[in-house]
């Protein structure tokens, strides 16, 4: 590592007591409250009545949801790679097995309880990163609310409320077997 | 690499080159053991130390070199260290199945092996189903292990998959999904070899060659769940444990399985609280690399319903849950108002050495004779499973003095029946299920202690129930029947307000004595390797994972007496 | 005449602290986050009642119903103790600010309770002011530093331990501070300081004296060179004291999460925080008293005041030391906004290095001033 000296600035005695900078400092803040009152100033949105929801970006992450696919299989296999990424750990996941009179008892594995924890969840999308069956994916929802810690576990039901069904995804389970 | 064991026979040294480096091996020892003792590890799927060597995965290929012979009356050539020079061979060999010979030369990371490799990865990619996702191999598998290191990362291969049988019912214990299988034949082998029970077998061989059981049989001997351990993919996977939890999240936790006197070495699987899985661990004194499947599945007793998880004390015709303070007072308040000829303990042979001392301890202090513990006779398998179902028969007898487990027994029943014996301490045992004992005998006594793990009989006719350890969830040492002393190590937390069966022990020392300096199981060690002569110099750090032989008791286990067998015969070479 | 003395003070005890400075202290919050937010070219809260004015309120609700933890590792009894050690002193000190002159009771009410004495308008009219002052509000510092100690958790603790030492170091300073002016004044009692201001000038505007309402003393505006470095120095020390950027290292949250108040939640942890707010209010009270002519007009519009007056213009002294004091904390909310914090030895350096050398200094040049002008 190359160290880089930082040469400290030489201060006259005026500019050590510090007195001037201050009161520049207090004239520049007095001139944003003068140009608020003024109008000049763009003020910020007014979050419930106005809302930034049209302009989200694409790559906006919100909260994660699980998808279905057009046959309305779940995507997901409980593969437990999200739960194992996951740095804040939000999600836990049961799996259990898919029995056998299932129209897809091939894909064998699905997951029986999925949880996350929207109170821990930092919405980082490592989650969709990881999946290998493009089954988890970070939704534009953000206003995530609840009145108990209860109510902000997200489960199965509601991921997939959610998530909803996305289209034109890799379907390898559809090949037969 | 000298064998320094001095029993053994003199076996001649032969030099050998690996990746540049001069070794020594004895005569016989075969080339991927050699790389493998030098730390040079040969990928390996088909290749297992306990099994013959029939050589068809060909991960192991490398490349191979012997001294040129020297013309007649030439002396062969020498480099500058004086070392002969190696010509290497134009093509690989495998090293699972070829033996190690003098001034031969290995090469496991020159480009033809690394070329080998990748070959051979490609091949056995071609028709591996993508299922990582679903398989419960997946992060154990040598398959994704080698990919990462020897994998192309993506496929020329653009015809159709070859489609197998998938989530094959083939025993009551194990699932075959034929679609992972990579035709390396140890689970065949090892039906045939170490089990007697050849039901495994390769069908359609060519490039359908699918693994089947033999029609009309199943995959069902009590060691079927070791073909899932040993299948290097997801071929083989256990019905118990399938989709339970992955591989990644567990801990593992290197115990002994307490199911019989051989005192099986195991490896504890447990995550947050909860143990998903045990697999045997290789010791070459008590299991080699296998354990039988009754012995495996028995922790699911550990998340029974029926374990016990707070101290309870008798009120009328019920029990009531109580504080251990208020439980523990109710002992010596109860035992001093009597002699000590009418006090009886009966302890089990279930019990660490630390417990047991800790009981003798406890027996001393109330100048109890009357001390036994249940002994659990059955049939050996012929295998692993030892007759002895105790797993610490040899720790009670010389920790507790118990020469012969269950003489008192009858006495102390007697003594029961007769209103002789007024107050009995009973740890760990279930005298009505393991002594066939009647529960009205049980009812004549003015006094009964319960420290067990799970309800049972003989806890619903205490006065006090004191919750205790079970097997995966405390740390202590046992003698198998072998003589060898080996430790136990706690891999998941006691549930509720239950306590290691030590302290409990300790505390009831305590009400009647006051300190003891007891802090840890490892002071119990101490105390017990200061009392018995057996024990001096030892602690249960020194113990180790393999454990230690303490005692020659001439018993032998059945099925290491054949590997060392087939051993001595070059079979096999672990 | 004693009965009297008791229920007067009462009564003034109950205005002042619970209808003048505990509602302050609650708006100054508000005003806090609404100048803040201006400066920070936001609107700040505007939504609980018109202009969100009701926004105290609600906050001091969610306080009070807010679930009260008690960490299982705290020492219980000090935990307890220590909100109630930080309120307290803050509060006491007001008690010896004068907040007007003395009230004369309007005759009916004079006949109804059968005296003619007039009420001093200050709760406990004492000789010796500043000292009571600076005694009671160096035992704030206990309250914090129990806090920190209290919690049994590590920032608390820092918190805890460099609040006390802070504190300590720039009480020298204001104790310093304000020697300057008892030597010009040559008085303790702050409702005298108060009256010979209104009379000759304040402290810090002296251009008036007794009868002209303009009017230039060579005297009084040399004296005023001195009483300003006072003014400065007692300023930046009274915002150490209250804890107030760019001195808060007590609590700074980039470091030590909250500081002395990690642990507290619910109605304790506003107890914290309605001491911080009050000292800050008590200290601009004294700064106001000092140096501005507490509750005087300038120009000596208020020397015919200092006899007894009606309730009428007492109510009117009251509001006017009330709009100065706002105009103080609103100083204090501003500098918090513009300056960033100090970090700790420079805190030290300008606190010992600094303040304290320029104090003596000070001392001896209003001595030598004082000498000069005899």
């Amino acid at each position: 590592m190359a160290t880089k000296l930082v040469e400290r600035p030489k201060l006259n005695f005026f500019e050590k007591i510090y007195l001037s900078s201050i009161l520049h400092g207090l004239a520049l803040t007095f001139g944003h409250i003068v140009r608020l009152f003024r109008g000049k100033t763009k003020v910020v949105m007014q979050y419930p009545e106005e809302k930034w929801d049209s302009n989200l970006p694409e790559y906006y992450r919100g909260a994660p949801a699980l998808v279905t696919d057009e046959h309305g299989r779940e995507r997901c296999v409980a593969c437990q790679l999200c739960e194992f990424i996951c740095p804040p750990r939000a999600i836990t996941i049961t799996p259990e097995e898919i029995p056998n009179n299932d129209p897809w008892a091939k894909v064998e594995k699905r997951p029986k309880a999925f949880e996350i924890d929207m109170i821990r969840c930092i919405y980082c999308g490592m989650c969709e990163e990881v999946c290998p069956e493009q089954a988890i994916f970070l939704r534009k929802d953000y206003a995530i609310t609840g009145e108990s810690r209860a109510e902000m576990v997200h489960d199965k039901r509601k991921l997939y409320e959610i998530g909803g069904v996305r289209t034109g995804l890799v379907n390898k389970w559809n090949e037969l077997k | 690499m000298a064998d320094t064991d001095p029993n053994k026979p003199a076996v001649p040294l032969l030099n050998v080159q690996i990746d540049g480096e001069w070794y020594q091996f004895p005569k016989g020892t075969r080339m991927i053991e050699a790389c493998k003792q030098v730390g040079r590890e040969v990928p390996h799927y088909c290749y297992h130390p306990k099994l013959t060597s029939p050589g068809n995965c060909r991960m192991c290929l490398v490349e191979m070199g012997m001294p040129p012979r020297p013309k007649p009356g030439e002396e062969a050539p020498l480099d500058a260290e004086g070392k002969p020079v190696i010509q290497w061979m134009p093509r690989p060999v495998i090293a699972c199945a070829n033996t190690v010979a003098d001034n031969m030369g290995i090469r496991t990371d020159s480009n033809l092996t690394r070329l080998c490799r990748e070959g051979v990865m490609e091949f056995l990619l071609i028709n591996h189903p993508l299922d990582c996702p679903i398989c419960d191999q997946a992060g154990e598998c040598r398959l994704q292990e080698f990919s990462v290191e020897h994998g192309s990362g993506m496929s020329r291969f653009r015809e159709e998959k070859v489609k197998k049988p998938k989530n094959v019912d083939i025993g009551p214990r194990i699932r075959l999904d034929d679609e992972r299988c990579i035709m390396c034949s140890r689970c065949i082998r090892f039906c045939e070899e170490i089990v007697d029970d050849k039901v495994l077998g390769f069908t359609e061989r060519g490039s359908h060659t699918t693994l089947a059981v033999h029609p009309g049989k199943r995959l069902e001997n009590n060691y079927s769940l070791n073909t899932a351990d040993i299948c290097p993919v997801g071929a083989l996977t256990s019905n118990d444990f399938r989709f339970q939890m992955r591989v990644w999240f567990l801990k593992e936790t290197e115990s002994i399985n307490v199911d019989c006197g051989t005192g099986i070495n195991v490896t504890i699987h447990s995550r947050e609280g909860k143990v998903y899985r045990v697999t045997p661990r290789e010791n070459n004194e008590v299991n080699s690399c296998w354990m039988p499947d009754s012995h495996r599945l028995s922790f699911h007793s550990i998340e029974s319903p029926d374990r016990l998880t707070d101290p309870m004390v008798r009120v009328g015709a019920t029990h009531r849950q109580a504080r251990w303070k208020d439980a523990y007072a109710q002992i010596p308040e109860a035992l001093s108002k009597l002699d000590a000829s009418q006090i009886a303990i009966v302890a089990s042979a279930r019990m660490t050495n630390e417990e047991l001392f800790s009981v003798k301890r406890l027996a001393g202090l109330l100048k109890v004779a009357a001390l036994d513990v249940v002994p659990r006779m059955g049939e050996s398998d012929g295998y692993l499973i030892a007759a002895d179902r105790n797993p610490n028969t040899t720790g009670a007898q010389l920790v507790l003095g118990v020469q012969q487990p269950g003489s008192q027994l009858a006495s102390i029943r007697a003594g029961v029946e007769a209103g002789s014996i007024k107050a009995l301490l009973v740890f760990g045992e279930d005298l009505t299920e393991a002594a066939g004992w009647p529960e009205e005998s049980l009812k004549k006594l003015k006094f009964l202690l319960a420290v067990h793990t799970h309800a049972n009989p003989t806890a619903a006719a205490a006065d006090v129930v004191l919750p205790s350890a079970a097997w995966a969830e405390k740390r202590g040492s046992m003698i198998n029947v072998t003589g060898r002393l080996q430790r136990l190590s706690a891999a998941i937390p006691v549930p509720g307000q239950a306590r290691d069966d030590w302290e409990i022990l300790r505390d009831l020392t305590l009400g009647l004595t006051g300190s003891n300096g007891v802090h840890g199981v490892d002071d119990v060690f101490r105390l017990m390797a200061a009392a018995i002569p057996a024990f001096n110099g030892l602690s249960l750090q020194k113990i180790g994972n393999q454990g230690i032989a303490l005692l020659e008791t001439g018993v032998r286990i059945p099925l290491l007496e054949r590997e060392r067998e087939r051993r001595a015969k070059g079979m096999i070479n672990g | 005449m004693d009965w009297f003395l008791i229920i007067t003070t009462l009564i003034k005890i109950v205005v002042v602290v619970f209808l003048a400075i505990l509602p302050s202290v609650a708006y100054s919050v508000y005003f806090e986050r609404r100048v803040s937010a201006w400066i920070q070219d936001r609107l700040g809260p505007n939504r609980v009642g018109p202009l969100g004015l009701l926004q105290p309120i609600a906050d001091g609700l969610k306080f009070l119903l807010k679930e009260d933890v008690t960490p299982g590792h705290v020492n219980k009894f000090y935990f307890w103790l220590a909100p109630a050690l930080v309120l307290v002193p803050a509060l006491v000190t007001c008690a010896v600010l004068p907040f007007g002159s003395e009230m004369q009771l309007p005759l009916w009410l004079q006949d109804l309770i059968g005296t003619k004495a007039n009420i001093p308008m200050v709760i406990a009219d004492l000789d010796t002011g500043p000292l009571f002052i600076f005694a009671i509000s160096s035992l704030g510092v206990y309250g914090i530093v129990l806090a920190g100690w209290a919690s049994n958790s590590k920032y608390p603790f820092l918190g805890g331990v460099r609040s006390s030492s802070q504190m300590i170091s720039y009480e020298i300073a204001l104790g310093l501070s304000i020697v300057p002016l008892l030597m010009i004044y040559g008085d303790l009692h702050l409702g005298k300081i108060v009256a010979a201001q209104a009379k000759e000038g304040w402290s810090l505007l002296p251009f008036w004296t007794e009868g002209h309402a303009f009017a230039f003393d060579l005297k009084k505006i040399a004296l005023a060179v001195p009483v300003g470095i006072s003014f400065i120095v007692f300023m930046t020390a009274i915002f150490a004291e209250t804890n107030r950027v760019p001195f808060d290292l007590a609590e700074c949250e980039t470091e030590l999460v909250g500081g002395y108040h990690t642990e507290y939640s619910s109605m304790k942890f506003a107890l914290f925080f309605l001491g911080e707010y009050a000292a800050m209010i008590v200290g601009s009270c004294f700064a106001v008293t000092l140096f501005f002519g507490g509750w005087t007009l300038p120009f000596g519009l208020s020397a015919q005041q200092l006899g007894a007056v009606g309730p009428g213009i007492a109510l009117f002294q009251f509001l006017t030391l009330f709009i100065k004091v706002f105009l103080f904390v609103l100083f204090f909310i501003w500098v918090r906004w513009t300056l960033p914090r100090f970090r700790y030895d420079q805190l030290m350096r300008l606190g010992w290095v600094w303040l304290f050398e320029i104090a003596l200094v000070n001392i001896i040049l209003t001595a030598g001033l004082l000498i000069a002008f005899r």
